[in-house]
């Protein structure tokens, strides 16, 4: 038996019928084609499927889409905005922070949780922070250089993370 | 990975959660987080009938103090008691365990009371609240309980918790002055799941050691209160001397898991050295 659910997801509304069972991760990426999120182990470890729930990182592969009505979502797709990349992402861009690209996603989902509750992290904090998104290509001293390029353009810019 | 048909239900209060419960009669899971049943239920390791969702009944999630207790409702999840300043206050191994859950986005979502339900062998929050002499309020359409954690979690993902039973609250008796408590563990490095976890609750009072509660998580298919090492340091000066003789103790008597993480012999003495640092850390 289907479920209708209500979510709004990067500032759209969407209202969807869907099955108990259903993954939040497919909800996006079947459902809605929002494929930013990735399945990488579908174990709740890699962190690649990570989007943010009411300002929460979470891991989407690990969540049911029914638990996300009522929610403010907000996927990778939702952060470039009017065709500018946000700050976290043109960091990724300035320091190399992507090799293939796979873990990105997740890891700039993660960043975004990160600069919301502090917004001048140390090395240190950045990649405990990280602890839940693993990087097969091993780039994590550039993704850690990235996220510290976006924390010091959003301070400069005194602009919002969301 | 796919999970197995099932009803999902939104309870919007404790009375129509264990409602829910009592009408599916056992063939009902309770979600909360979801983060330790919900990859359950994609390895098909459990189906049930139905599922009934408790995150956003608001009047699961506090920490607070009551009376001479930290009461901390069942839906908290590890971020809130990671951030709490009543529990860093009073008890700090337990804001420090719960930021040694997982990882950020796990702690986000998953719960206390999910935790400890489950009762995963290497989990964080049993053998900590064992060593805090927490109790673990239960509720069923019949009524409510309460029991000792020690009584609580009973072996290997076995707890006391009744068919169509509820944790709602754990309980932590606020500790006398001078206590020091803390968590130290060993972790998997993917799931940071506990290979060893030791908490450690002591008094030092004049040099001497008195109230020492000493438990493990993942060295034994439950967690368990080390009866050994607490009673060698129990009444002693808080001397390293005395704290390495108490350590030496540890894991003594008790079935050892081994798997590809750490075989016994390498489980056994990591139990040894973690009980070393977390008692040294609480009373060195």
């Amino acid at each position: 038996m289907s479920v209708k659910i209500s979510v709004t997801i990067n500032g759209k509304k969407y209202t969807s019928q869907v099955e108990p069972r259903q993954l939040l991760v497919y909800y996006l990426r079947e459902a809605l084609s929002l494929t930013g999120a990735h399945v990488g182990c579908d174990t709740s470890s890699c962190g690649a499927c990570t989007v943010l729930i009411d300002g929460n990182a979470v891991k989407s592969c690990t969540t049911l889409a029914v638990q996300v009505d009522g929610t403010q979502v907000t996927t990778v797709e939702g952060l470039a905005k009017n065709g500018t990349l946000h700050p976290i992402q043109e960091g990724f861009r300035q320091e190399h922070g992507l090799q293939c690209g796979f873990c990105t996603p997740g890891m700039i989902m993660s960043a975004a949780d990160l600069l919301q509750n502090n917004p001048n992290p140390s090395e240190t904090e950045i990649r405990h922070a990280l602890e839940g998104n693993f990087c097969r290509c091993t780039g994590y001293h550039n993704i850690v250089r990235s996220i510290q390029w976006a924390a010091k353009k959003l301070q400069e810019t005194n602009a919002a993370v969301l | 990975m796919i999970p197995a048909n099932f009803e999902y239900h939104r309870a919007g209060s404790v009375d129509e959660a264990l409602s829910l419960l009592a009408t599916h009669d056992g063939n009902a899971k309770v979600l909360s987080g979801g983060h330790s049943l919900i990859p359950a239920l994609k390895l098909r390791l459990n189906q049930p009938a139905a599922l009934v969702d408790i995150a956003r009944i608001a009047a699961l999630r506090y920490i607070r103090q009551d009376g001479n207790h930290i009461a901390i409702g069942a839906a908290s999840t590890h971020k809130d008691i990671a951030t709490s300043a009543l529990l860093a206050q009073h008890l700090s191994m337990m804001p420090q365990a719960a930021g040694m859950i997982g990882d950020p986005q796990v702690r986000n979502v998953g719960t206390i009371g999910g935790s400890i339900a489950h009762a995963d062998p290497a989990a964080d929050w049993p053998g900590v609240l064992l060593a805090a002499d927490a109790e673990i309020v239960l509720q069923s359409a019949s009524g409510k309980r309460s029991l000792a954690a020690q009584d609580f979690f009973l072996g290997f993902f076995t707890t006391a918790l009744a068919e169509g039973e509820l944790v709602t609250e754990i309980r932590i008796p606020i500790p006398a002055a001078g206590t020091k408590s803390t968590y130290q563990k060993f972790s998997q490095p993917a799931s940071r799941f506990a290979i060893v976890g030791c908490a450690a609750v002591v008094q030092v009072s004049n040099g001497t050691c008195s109230h020492v509660r000493v438990a493990f998580n993942g060295v034994s298919d439950s967690c368990f209160r080390d009866g050994n090492v607490e009673k060698a340091l129990e009444g002693k000066a808080a001397t390293a001397e005395n704290i390495a003789a108490a350590a030496a103790q540890a894991a003594q008597g008790v079935s050892i898991l081994s798997d590809h993480y750490a075989a016994e012999d390498y489980r056994t003495h990591l139990a040894q050295v973690f009980a070393k640092r977390a008692l040294s850390a609480v009373a060195g």
